[in-house]
């Protein structure tokens, strides 16, 4: 247990198509489990964010105050924070509102004089986020999702101690 | 004149070549398989300069310079990888993510993008720079053909394939700056275009997703510019 | 036309002028203009005959102190009246050949000395609209001899020997770049003269145009005839309707004396002049933008080389000049490229105009020896900051320049100082700014006129200074880290480095000159929240301006 590092994965404004792809690793992850402690995710029951997590993968962009008190925090309880997938990375879909503004959109979703809660859900923010415009990312893992293989690449090479570098091997979309 | 005269040696990253005298950095590079991204080249159409990620380092030159429009010369020495040159292609290309709406997870040309893929030979992993999120219109007023302004990168190879091959002039660039805008005649709706012959040329190079053909998706979305340089030569070859 | 024709013209001049006791020379600069400077002459006309003197009042173009006009000049006597009204006119008339109206003195102060005239030297002088009198003080024999005296490439070895430099801004030596062009095989050449100035505060050629076209036409011919072209444009921004009209007058009498046309002065010289408007793009004052822009394209630039000397207007080899160096032409073949070049530095010679603008207690047109200090011009000429404040920069070079401090003020006038000092000479804006003035404010206010002015060709300029203009509105606004410093002075270098034209290679100079000179101010917005200068509203600051107006509304 000891030399086994701590992972958290972080689902904030995004489809959870990144952590399907997770999922996707298959029997790889059983290799994984034994030398990734999976402390903190959507995945698993854990309610708090630990007060140190080694390696945070993030999925999704910054869209509510909800998310950004989150990926504060996670940074700063995280070694190694990792943008997974478009979302995070450049505000993809998510950030697709952007051009008109929270208000329109909730028009949409809430037309004919519906109001929009105001209570009980986080509030959206002006402007959607990448994760590097709010807080210091680490590594960069492009994808809309990234691909099992290149999280896994990614992982392996953060165990072996190494930054990993995915110029060249992810695209965007 | 004898075809030594014309011919003119040089080095492109230490690799001794040699060019015909009227030829581009670029061509001489690509002969000799040395790779210098561009976007708004195109072979067939002519040059603009206008994408600046063909600039490459000449020794003794002040400024570096588009390969595309470059001559070779007797004694060049050109540098077309650096850390420098690099890092500025790689802002060049954040520039060009960042001015308009680029969403490759859900563009037509998803897999088949030359901005898509630069991103990826360059290795840009993400966009330093704030996204500006214009409002921009998508006319799908042809029967066949979209224009989604979201995505183009101004690169103009619609404009000049519609004059310089098809010779119909239909497409245009009006505005400048941040607000320019490739257009149709004067800016009517692409559907109400009476100069354009619905030829498609203009689909087929474009490098994203910019102007698509309608009902297609997926892996049917590929571009195919190669008809070009052929047409070129079937063409110059009638003339002469 | 030749040399006796001209001299009987001259001569003509003279014996009208000698008909009047008294001459009254009224600006009809378009700022003079403005303040219906056209009916006080009038009106002075009418009062001098009224009370029987015999006394003409002139329209001229502009005489230089542009901030006490309209301007009036009296002759024999050499009195300027400044800040005149119609209502002045009788007390002027009534005066003349007595004691000057000492209320209507300009008080100019020094803003004479030091200047030293030679692109405007019949400035404020002659009519514009009169092509014999600017025969009278010498116009077209530069042409003349040129054309009767000369060989093409004794003018050119002249304009090289006077060692002029391009004064749009380039600096490039402009007898090199004659040289050019005549070498280069053509069956046709093209001259153009540039009068696309678009530098915010620049306002020579304008000036130069409205003044004197007769000077601009004669260099534009004699260029011609040295480098083989029978055809010129001359392309003015159609936002200078004053100095369209004055130039269009100036050809029609150009053409009627035999100074453009065919078989110019009995030679086998043919040269005309055609005026093209420009639409109001600034990058149109780019050479290629500008010539595809007169192809009737649009007025955007393309890579060079090709050089227009090699191929410019449709394909043609092309000389292009700006307004003023066209307007040192003739009197370099007048009096020769050694007289030209004895005044000046090493390596810039003759003299420079300038506008003069801003914090400055003499707003106007200024021309000066080459070598002049900042200090001579801003203080000595120019009468100083007004009001009490401090000086705390000049501006030179438009978009394209920079801003420079007061230990740089002793810095003497040349291009290559300029360029070093971390600004250029650009085509002669001179903005001075005092202690009023946020540095960085006025590097946004250059960065923004480079985004709206970006032709969108290419990608570093259209979207590189749209993000320059976000993170310098962001420090201005108190809302900006260090980090965003640091991402404003990358964008600088990648822009600077990778833009097609000069428009986008020049635009992040204003940033990169206040970066160096007045870092701390960038720094005051940023890591204390602060304008040292109170211009920019930040926090509290913000907060109070809003109180303040509101207050106000209530008072």
């Amino acid at each position: 247990m000891s030399d086994t590092k701590t992972l958290a994965t972080v689902w904030l404004d995004g489809c959870s198509g990144c952590h399907m792809s997770l999922l996707d690793m298959d029997e790889r992850l059983i290799e994984l489990s034994s030398q990734f402690t999976l402390v903190y995710s959507p995945l698993v029951d854990q309610k708090v964010f630990p007060e140190h997590v080694d390696v945070t993968l993030v999925e999704g962009a910054v869209a509510s105050e909800d998310d950004l008190k989150k990926v504060r925090k996670i940074r700063d309880h995280t070694g190694v924070l990792v943008s997974l997938g478009d979302c995070a990375l450049t505000g993809n879909v998510s950030a697709m509102r952007n051009r008109f503004g929270p208000e329109p959109v909730l028009l949409r979703v809430y037309p004919d004089g519906q109001k929009a809660p105001s209570t009980g859900v986080p509030a959206l923010l002006d402007r959607v986020r990448p994760v590097h415009e709010v807080v210091p990312v680490d590594v960069f893992v492009p994808g809309c999702p990234p691909s099992a293989d290149t999280i896994y690449q990614v992982l392996t090479e953060l165990l072996a101690g190494r930054v990993p570098t995915l110029e060249g091997v992810a695209h965007f979309g | 004149m004898s075809a030594e005269a014309n011919i003119r040696t040089l080095t492109i990253d230490e690799v001794d070549i040699s060019a015909r005298a009227d030829e581009t950095i670029l061509e001489a590079a690509r002969e000799h398989n040395i790779d210098i991204p561009t976007l708004c080249h195109l072979e067939g159409l002519s040059e603009v300069g206008a994408c600046r990620l063909c600039l490459v380092e000449v020794k003794g030159a002040r400024r570096l310079l588009p390969a595309c429009v470059t001559r070779v010369e007797e004694g060049m020495e050109v540098t077309t990888h650096s850390a420098k040159i690099d890092r500025y292609r790689q802002m060049v290309l954040e520039l060009f993510f960042a001015e308009r709406n680029h969403v490759c997870s859900v563009c037509v040309a998803n897999g088949h993008c030359e901005l898509q893929s630069l991103a990826l030979r360059l290795g840009m992993t993400h966009v330093e720079l704030p996204y500006q999120y214009p409002q921009l219109p998508v006319d799908a007023s042809h029967p066949r053909f979209t224009v989604d302004h979201n995505r183009c990168v101004l690169c103009t190879r619609c404009v000049r394939v519609c004059g310089e091959v098809e010779g119909a002039n239909t497409w245009g660039v009006m505005g400048r700056g941040a607000q320019s805008l490739v257009i149709t005649d004067l800016k009517e709706p692409w559907g109400e275009s009476e100069t354009c012959t619905s030829c498609g040329k203009c689909v087929q190079v474009c490098p994203t997703g910019a102007l698509f053909e309608k009902n297609r998706a997926g892996t049917k979305t590929a571009k195919h510019p190669e008809f070009l340089p052929y047409l070129r030569i079937m063409r110059e070859g009638e003339q002469r | 036309m030749n040399v006796e024709e001209l001299q009987q013209i001259a001569a003509a001049v003279e014996g009208e002028r000698a008909q009047y006791e008294y001459e009254v020379n009224v600006c009809m600069g378009t700022s003079c203009l403005a303040q219906h400077s056209d009916r006080i002459r009038e009106a002075i006309e009418k009062e001098a005959a009224g009370c029987g003197k015999k006394c003409r009042a002139r329209r001229t173009g502009c005489m230089g102190p542009c901030a006490a006009g309209p301007m009036v000049l009296v002759e024999p006597a050499g009195i300027r009246y400044g800040h005149v009204l119609e209502t002045d006119a009788k007390e002027i008339a009534e005066s003349l050949g007595r004691k000057p109206v000492a209320r209507l003195d300009p008080q100019l102060g020094s803003y004479f000395e030091g200047q030293h005239f030679r692109v405007l030297e019949n400035v404020g002088h002659i009519d514009p609209e009169n092509v014999e009198e600017y025969i009278a003080r010498g116009g077209y024999e530069a042409l003349v001899k040129a054309l009767t005296e000369m060989t093409p490439a004794q003018v050119i070895e002249q304009i090289a020997k006077s060692g002029l430099r391009g004064r749009g801004g380039g600096g490039y030596p402009t007898g090199l770049k004659w040289d050019t062009v005549a070498k280069v095989k053509g069956a046709q050449k093209y001259v153009i003269c540039n009068g696309d100035e678009g530098d915010p505060g620049a306002f020579m050629d304008r000036s130069v145009l409205e003044s004197d076209p007769q000077r601009v036409i004669e260099g534009m011919a004699i260029a011609a005839y040295a480098i083989g072209a029978t055809k010129g444009y001359i392309y003015v921004r159609a936002e200078y309707p004053l100095a369209v009209q004055r130039l269009t007058v100036a050809i029609q009498q150009a053409r009627r004396r035999g100074f453009l046309g065919n078989g110019i002065c009995e030679t086998t010289f043919s040269f005309d002049v055609d005026i093209r408007l420009g639409a109001g793009a600034f990058v149109c004052g780019e050479e290629t933008a500008l010539i595809a822009s007169i192809e009737g394209k649009r007025g955007t630039p393309r890579p060079r080389p090709p050089y227009p000397a090699v191929s410019g207007l449709w394909g043609a080899p092309t000389l292009i000049n700006n307004v003023e160096t066209f307007a040192n032409v003739a009197p370099v073949i007048r009096k020769g490229g050694e007289w030209f070049a004895s005044m000046g530095t090493a390596r810039s010679k003759g003299t420079k105009v300038f506008a003069l603008t801003g914090k400055i207690e003499r707003t106007g047109l200024v021309e000066v020896p080459m070598g002049m200090t900042l200090r001579q011009i801003i203080f000595g000429i120019g009468g100083g900051v007004p009001d009490g404040h401090k000086f705390k920069a000049v501006q030179t070079g438009g978009p394209s320049g920079g801003c420079l401090p007061e230990e740089h003020l002793d810095l003497s006038i040349s291009y290559d100082a300029l360029i070093t000092a971390g600004s250029m000479m650009g085509s002669g804006g001179m903005i001075v700014m005092d202690d009023t003035s946020c540095m960085v404010s006025v590097a946004r206010f250059f960065m923004e006129f480079c985004m709206t002015e970006s032709c969108g060709k290419c990608v570093p300029c259209r979207a590189g200074t749209v993000q320059m203009y976000e993170l310098l509105t962001k420090i201005c606004q108190g809302e900006a880290t260090r980090r965003d410093l640091e991402k404003l002075e990358e964008l600088c270098e990648v822009v600077g480095a990778t833009s097609l034209c000069g428009l986008g290679q020049t635009a992040p100079n204003p940033v990169l000159s206040t970066l160096r000179y007045f870092r701390h101010e960038y720094l005051a917005h940023i890591d204390e929240k602060r304008c040292p200068a109170g211009v920019c509203e930040i926090g509290d600051a913000r907060r109070l301006a809003h109180d303040a107006a509101r207050t106000e509304v209530h008072a």
